[in-house]
């Protein structure tokens, strides 16, 4: 192997290397290094934070679902009582109308009694008032006939012994 | 004693699954001997060398001319590589600033001292006979070259996150992973949540640095080819540097376990020396993996390329074509490995040093 004179390259090694270090610490590692580290501190941070987003996401998920729950229950209580109010109105209107009914027919029922009583009396004077005028016509006719009146009288008084 | 040489030889290819080739391979190496050294070719194209080779046309190199800089007796003298006429052995004289300079296996010395010298003085060492060289070679050219472009990717890659705040998009999709990569699979595990910061810099550079020259070393053609991360002053000086870190970084705990360890006083002078060797076989072992793992990675592709001029036959062509396939996809590999281990290993160093022990 021909190892030149060993100064040599010894010398422009050292020289070349610590210059090239310095030039590439200076210019070159601590931009780069420094870049990855802000970079990859950038991506830990925006991992991290969509991590947080996402239990974020789900606790809202977890809220919603809650508050949906709630609205749910709120409603069925609702409509149960909406129910139970028209059930509620519907026998209460119908008892009434009942009542009402009863109540009605029960003036009705004594409307008819005093309008009966009323006829009746009604017809009774006219009844009589009638046959009055009747008795009074058949007394006017029959006293009217002299000769048969007077035979009749004697008919009666010949048939009235004196006893 | 030959006889039974050569019957070793036979059994031990015999071994490897070679005995097909066995008699053609022995034949080839005696007859190309003269002109085709395997050994010199792989030596010229692992090591460094002071003018960039390209190609050789109708016999002649074509290389690049890089600068010569030498700090002699004179002063500094500098000159293109050209001036030595592509000659390595010492025969061309390069006359400059009043001084005359041969070149002899990629060592430049005094012409006057160099004549000389014996065989075993010409040496990259012997620093009597030669000038101080600080000569852009083709290392040094490969690594200004890979500096370039490492500096152009990521600092385009800084610009883009002050236009992109979202997710990575072209470079940054491709060089951002590789740059957490070394955060969290390499910095965070070995030094720790709370101290990793301050040595993240140091880590990317060096991960980035070998990789990408390793690769470059990969690459056969100008202007990469070179086999900078193979060469031992190269990683001497990368693992130094860890080991500066580490040293300077170093807590009470780290100094105590060296120059105190938790032994009996009595195994002071045993304990005492293991430490403080210790302190220099960790980053020892890390010039070392790197270097060998890179230059024998380098031997063997150019090892099965030599395998054609060896053979002498265009018929093993395919053959050492598909096993330098192979080595060089496992390359790529090992390129990147290399790279993330010497960038572990630091990592691993600098957290013992700067931890927090629970004393025990």
């Amino acid at each position: 192997m021909n190892l030149t004179s060993p100064e040599s390259l010894i010398f422009w090694t050292s020289l070349i290397f610590i210059v090239f270090f310095l030039l590439m610490r200076k210019l070159a590692w601590k931009p780069i290094l420094g870049a990855v580290k802000s970079r990859e501190d950038s991506i830990n941070n925006a991992l991290l934070s969509a991590e947080n987003a996402k239990k974020d996401m789900q606790n809202l998920k977890a809220d919603n679902e809650k508050l949906l729950a709630e609205a749910r229950a709120e409603r069925d209580i609702m409509i149960k009582e909406a129910r139970e109010i028209k059930e509620k109105m519907i026998s209460d209107a119908k008892s009434e109308a009942q009542m009402q009914g009863e109540k009605m027919i029960e003036q009705a029922k004594a409307s008819i009694a005093s309008e009966k009583n009323a006829a009746i009396a009604d017809l009774k004077n006219q009844v009589g008032a009638l046959s009055i005028e009747i008795a009074e016509k058949v007394l006017k006719g029959e006293l009217a006939n002299k000769e048969a009146q007077t035979k009749l009288v004697e008919t009666m008084l010949g048939d009235a012994k004196l006893n | 004693m030959k006889i039974f040489g050569k019957v070793l030889n036979i059994v031990l290819l015999a071994t490897l699954l070679l005995v097909s080739t066995k008699s053609i391979a022995g034949q080839g190496i005696e007859e190309a001997e003269k002109e085709f050294n395997a050994t010199d070719l792989i030596n010229s194209h692992i090591g460094d060398s002071h003018d960039f080779h390209i190609a050789d046309w109708n016999g002649h190199p074509i290389s690049v001319s890089l600068p010569v800089i030498l700090w002699s007796e004179n002063g500094l003298t500098i000159f293109g590589s050209s001036e030595f006429h592509h000659d390595d052995n010492g025969i061309h004289v390069v006359e400059k600033n009043g001084e005359k300079f041969v070149k002899y296996k990629e060592v430049v010395y005094y012409a006057d001292k160099f004549e000389n010298l014996s065989e075993d003085d010409k040496s990259a060492f012997n620093f009597s006979a030669r000038p101080l060289n600080f000569s852009i070679t083709k290392n040094v050219f490969s690594m200004l070259l890979s500096v370039i472009v490492l500096f152009l990717l990521f600092y385009s890659l800084a610009r883009s996150y002050k236009k992109n705040n979202m997710a990575p998009k072209g470079l940054a999709g491709f060089l951002e992973p590789l740059v957490i990569f070394v955060r969290d699979d390499i910095a965070i595990p070995n030094i720790g949540e709370k101290k990793y910061a301050k040595f993240m810099p140091y880590l990317l550079t060096i991960f980035f640095f070998i990789w990408i020259n390793n690769m470059f070393g990969l690459i056969p053609f100008f202007p990469f080819s070179s086999n900078l991360t193979g060469n031992i002053y190269f990683t001497f000086v990368l693992s130094f540097i860890t080991f500066l870190i580490t040293s300077f970084n170093a807590n009470k705990d780290y100094w105590g376990h060296i120059f105190a360890p938790p032994v009996p006083k009595a195994l002071y002078p045993i304990m005492i020396p293991v430490e403080i060797i210790g302190m220099f076989t960790k980053p020892f072992a890390l010039m070392i993996r790197l270097f060998a793992n890179i230059t024998a990675g380098h031997i063997i592709i150019l090892s099965l390329i030599s395998l054609i001029y060896i053979f002498k036959t265009t018929w093993i062509s395919p053959v050492s074509g598909a096993f330098v396939l192979f080595m060089s996809v496992l390359e790529l590999l090992v390129a990147a490995l290399q790279a993330y281990v010497f960038t572990l290993l630091s990592a691993l160093f600098i957290g013992q040093a700067v931890a927090e022990h629970d004393h025990h």
